[in-house]
């Protein structure tokens, strides 16, 4: 069983206790009314997707209820590391370039 | 037998669902109990009108005599109260009392509190198989060293949520919602 730490808890929790969020780091348009269809459509749907390295959203649901980002290897499934909603996305290119996989 | 003196065994019929020579699971006597959330400045003086304070650890419980406030999540807590009388009855008055008291002390300040006296049930599981029986629905390691007493956490007891308060090294304690108790304690009573 996969095991994902949670950085409010600070422990390591199975797999079933947490929930995908999708990619991180995904601004909100400040001003949507601002926005065309096309610029809308980007906003909602197009996802970085890469094979490799993914910057992610997941909710510790049925522990502390609290969403929180992942950097997670999209081929091998590991989690390179964790960190509270809010904090800086970790510079993924150094981390792949640092053998994360 | 738990090692707090808020839980104590339901005094009503079906409360022994396992009596083992190595573990038994007791149905546990009604409790007041509220959610409470809010930022630390609220949990503060939530916990000051409640009698336990509100642990800023994560995984941290509480318990003050017949009080305990348990973490649940960074702004969240689970408060939990006995009146002193065990009885088949939830303790409205106790609970109505600490719902105004504690909304009166954090007055204005933004926080969210709820009586879920009646949403949860409680089941103690005791003796030296207590953490085997638990884990074959609970995913967690139940070590002493990992899950130490004194921690709580909520997790899942296969498919349904419960809350798991290690009161004792030989004793925990189950907070299911009241409509999972029956598929709790039927897997506890198979396991
Ligand atoms: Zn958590």
């Amino acid at each position: 069983m996969l095991l994902i730490s949670c950085p409010w808890c600070r422990v390591e929790r199975p797999e079933i206790e947490f929930r995908y969020g999708g990619e991180a780091h995904i601004d909100r348009p400040a001003q949507p009314a601002d926005l065309d269809d096309h610029q809308w459509a980007e906003f909602l749907y197009m996802r970085s997707n890469p094979k490799g390295l993914l910057a992610e959203r997941w909710r510790h649901v049925h522990g502390c209820g609290r969403f929180f980002n992942a950097v997670r290897h999209t081929v091998s499934d590991r989690f390179v590391c964790v960190y509270k909603t809010g904090e800086k996305c970790p510079d993924l290119e150094a981390l792949a370039r640092e053998g994360a996989q | 037998m738990p090692d707090t003196a808020l839980y104590a065994p339901a005094t009503t019929q079906g409360a022994s669902v396992v009596s083992r020579p190595d573990v038994t699971v007791t149905r546990a006597a009604p409790l007041a109990r509220l959610a409470f959330r809010g930022d630390a400045t609220a949990a503060g003086k939530a916990g000051a009108a409640f009698g336990a304070s509100l642990p800023m650890a994560p995984l941290a419980a509480n318990p003050v005599g017949q009080r305990a406030a348990l973490w649940l999540g960074p702004d969240e807590w689970l408060l939990l109260a006995a009146s002193g009388t065990v009885g088949e009855e939830v303790p409205w008055a106790l609970a109505r009392t600490l719902c105004d008291e504690i909304a009166t002390a954090v007055g204005t300040h933004p926080h969210a509190l709820v009586d879920v006296s009646e949403r949860n049930v409680a089941l103690i599981v005791s003796g030296p198989r207590a953490a085997a029986l638990l884990n074959t629905q609970v995913f967690l390691d139940l070590d002493e060293g990992a899950f130490p007493v004194g921690q709580v956490t909520r997790t899942l007891f296969t498919k349904a949520e419960i809350v798991l308060w290690r009161t004792g090294p030989d004793t925990f304690v189950v907070e299911c919602w009241r409509s999972f108790a029956p598929y709790v304690e039927g897997l506890l009573a198979n396991g």
